[in-house]
């Protein structure tokens, strides 16, 4: 008996600490902001640890480079800006729970992230709620922008407060076809995804524009995210005559992936979204020569805008590399400081109280020039670029294969 | 059909690496009736034991020295590991209710793997693991990745040597002593202590092999490895019959197996084609196991014992 009281009275007091620490963090930024020049929060979700760290990082650091020169060159004068990273694990429960904390936070005005399209569903509900802007440089989920129904044709707005700077699995996936079919002339491919919303999206929009082209699926598979044996499904790819495999899904598994069908001896490229391009990719898989991946916009090193974003970022030396959504992450980052910029400039240099929703409409008529190329949102909250990059892994790089604008 | 004997081979790779883990389960089930539900992280730990004696040795060492480093770095680490749980965690929790040393079990488990995930250096990620370099092998239409070759090697000679320890030595005579009657194994003058603490460290050496066995298939070792892996090899264990060294090896092969061939063939059967594929291996490694408790509770090798109060 003497032993559950206690229980009960630790449980309640380390409830009663923990959310008394949200409460006074909250609180004092908010009298902060009171006094003098306003500090906002530019929130970030990304996945900070596991797997997909990489990518994540560099979404983290490209924001905060962004914040920190908005600050030095007094971008949106009397505003001061702040960053706050929350690790969503790549999984949506966390990512929910992070969207949660940013909303209750008063003082965050916009959120860049997160990484994953799964994470992005279990999160837009609560930022529309809360009119709270989110710009995600990654995202490639249709359905997050167009609705359910965009594959048959009824394209439908789900949430107004949510906006991407990179382009969509309706244009990646058929771009990767396109590049399979007429570029590396492969017909017969062997199709394989990961079941998550990224993945079986990216996959099944391939599929439709391959066969749409003349080239035949030879083989469908879906694996497990989690998984790294994949040795029964390299007996059916080779068994299957396939020329190359079209992977839906992240490189944590496609190295391995590819690597043990290279190691099978199934010497056909595998290809792949944005999700696979990644430095990590190729370190996983020492055998990933030949492999491809299309990525959403031109490669940050070919753009004269990005020069500057790149040694700004090298001069900042930050651990991590701005890898795939660097630039992406930084012109989300920038379009909301523009769009705070705009509302504060309407409201005699002072944020006004409705601040956040005055934001959500700010950010949907924005308009400058980026590190990825030029910045603004259709009517849906994508990106008005649709240029993406088909990469290729020469000697331990991803190297730049072809460059194109996807036109439908 | 001509996809048969590579997926037979693919399964039999892969339940073997299962096995390895299993004997772990099965030993220390087999002694002191509990699920050592850490035992997966120690899989893990040997992994991280035997990438780090790997980055330690310079640069261009011949894998033919360094395999064999690796390997006995793993084991060290992972026998440590473990020997260190069973004195600290279990040991003082040998004579309470048998829920007390599972929540332990879980516990560690979870604390093994935040460990290495917050201080092995750059863990937060997969970490690459060495492979053998070379084109696979091919024999008779049977393709075997190159750095199988290990698995192949080490699974039979492991289950040999331990054959031989548990039926030849004296110890290992007095463990079969203590797993039937640790009661009356002390009165016969068997140091019980000694025998789990044995039962403990030769679990963790073979899970040691198998993380090399494992970060060598895969080119990679990550601080979440052991969830998956542990879990499907206390399956095989509970497979082949818990308590018994040849079940949890026959168990393993038989789980293998049955991925393999899930995900190979299913998908032909008429009707079924919904429920095939890899996406479905794991469901049917279970329903294997719920098919073989069904019939077989005790498992395939497994003697119907009366439950020890």
């Amino acid at each position: 008996m003497r032993n559950r009281s206690l229980i009960v009275v630790s449980i309640a007091v380390a409830g009663a600490l923990s959310l008394s620490a949200c409460g006074s963090r909250g609180e004092k930024k908010a009298e902060d902001g009171a006094a003098g020049s306003t500090t906002v929060t530019i929130g970030v979700d990304a996945p900070l640890t596991g797997d997909l760290s990489a990518l994540g990082l560099g979404i983290k650091n490209s924001v905060d480079l962004a914040v920190k020169q908005a600050n030095a060159k007094n971008e949106v004068p009397g505003v001061k800006f702040e960053i706050k990273a929350l690790d969503d694990t790549a999984k949506p429960a966390p990512g929910q729970q992070n969207a949660t904390n940013l909303v209750a936070d008063k003082t965050v005005i916009g959120v860049v992230g997160p990484l994953n399209s799964s994470v992005a569903q279990s999160m837009q509900q609560i930022f529309n709620d809360a009119n709270l802007v989110q710009i995600s440089p990654a995202n490639t989920g249709v359905a997050l922008s167009q609705g359910e129904a965009w594959a048959s044709g009824t394209k439908a707005r789900p949430f107004k407060s949510y906006f991407r700077t990179s382009t969509t699995d309706a244009v990646q996936g058929p771009f990767a076809a396109q590049y399979l079919v007429n570029e590396a002339k492969k017909k017969k491919v062997f199709l394989i995804d990961d079941q998550k919303a990224y993945g079986a999206g990216l996959a099944a929009t391939f599929k439709g524009e391959f066969t749409k082209l003349g080239g035949s699926i030879v083989g469908e598979e879906h694996v497990n995210p989690d998984d790294r044996d994949f040795n029964a499904i390299v007996t059916k790819v080779k068994s299957s005559g396939a020329e190359a495999i079209y992977y839906g899904g992240e490189y944590p598994a496609a190295g391995p992936l590819s690597l043990q069908l290279k190691e099978g001896g199934v010497n056909i490229p595998l290809m792949g979204g944005d999700g696979i391009q990644s430095g990590d990719f190729i370190k996983l898989n020492p055998k990933s020569q030949g492999d491809v991946a299309t990525a959403v916009g031109l490669p940050v090193e070919q753009l004269p805008s990005a020069a500057k974003f790149i040694a700004d970022y090298k001069a900042a030396a930050y651990k991590d590399a701005y890898e795939t959504y660097g630039g992406y992450s930084y012109d989300s980052a920038w379009a909301i400081i523009q769009a705070v910029k705009t509302v504060a400039a309407a409201n005699n240099g002072k944020l006004p109280a409705d601040a956040r929703a005055k934001v959500v409409a700010a950010v949907q008529a924005i308009s400058f020039e980026g590190v990825t190329g030029k910045v603004s949102f259709d009517q849906y909250g994508d990106t008005t670029n649709k240029q993406l990059t088909v990469y290729a892994v020469k000697d331990g790089k991803w190297a730049v294969e072809k460059t194109g604008t996807f036109s439908g | 059909m001509h996809e048969l004997p590579q997926q037979l081979a693919n399964g039999l790779i892969l339940g073997a690496l299962y096995g390895l883990v299993a004997i772990g389960y099965t030993m220390v089930y087999g002694i002191v009736q509990l699920i050592n539900f850490a035992h997966g992280e120690i899989f893990m730990v040997g992994g991280f034991g035997a990438l780090t004696a790997f980055l330690a040795l310079p640069g261009g060492t011949s894998l033919w020295i360094a395999i064999p480093l690796m390997l006995l770095a793993g084991i060290l680490v992972s026998t440590l590991v473990a020997v260190g749980a069973e004195r600290f965690a279990y040991r003082p929790l040998r004579g309470a209710p048998r829920l007390a040393p599972l929540i332990t079990a879980i516990g560690l488990s979870i604390v093994l793997q935040q460990l290495v995930f917050s201080f092995y250096p750059d863990a937060k990620k997969a970490r690459v693991f060495p492979k053998i370099p070379g084109d696979p092998f091919e024999l008779a239409g049977i393709t075997i990745q190159r750095s199988d070759i290990f698995l192949i090697i080490a699974a039979p000679l492991c289950m040999m040597i331990l054959g031989w320890f548990v039926a030849k030595t004296r110890s290992g005579r007095a463990m079969q002593a203590t797993s039937q009657d640790p009661d009356t194994a002390k009165l016969m003058g068997i140091d019980t202590d000694r025998i789990i603490v044995m039962a403990f460290a030769i679990g963790a050496a073979f899970a040691a092999v198998a993380a090399v066995a494992y970060g060598l298939r895969t080119g990679q070792v990550d601080s979440r490895m052991g969830i998956l892996l542990g879990l499907k090899a206390f399956t095989a264990a509970v497979l082949g019959g818990i308590g018994n060294i040849y079940g949890a090896m026959l168990g393993g092969l038989a789980l293998g197996l049955t991925e393999g061939l899930a995900t190979g063939y299913i998908q032909h059967v008429p009707g079924m084609d919904l429920f095939g594929g890899a996406a479905w291996k794991d469901v049917w490694a279970f329903v294997l196991l719920i098919v073989v408790l069904l019939v077989r509770p005790q498992g395939l090798l497994g003697e119907r014992v009366a439950d020890r109060a």
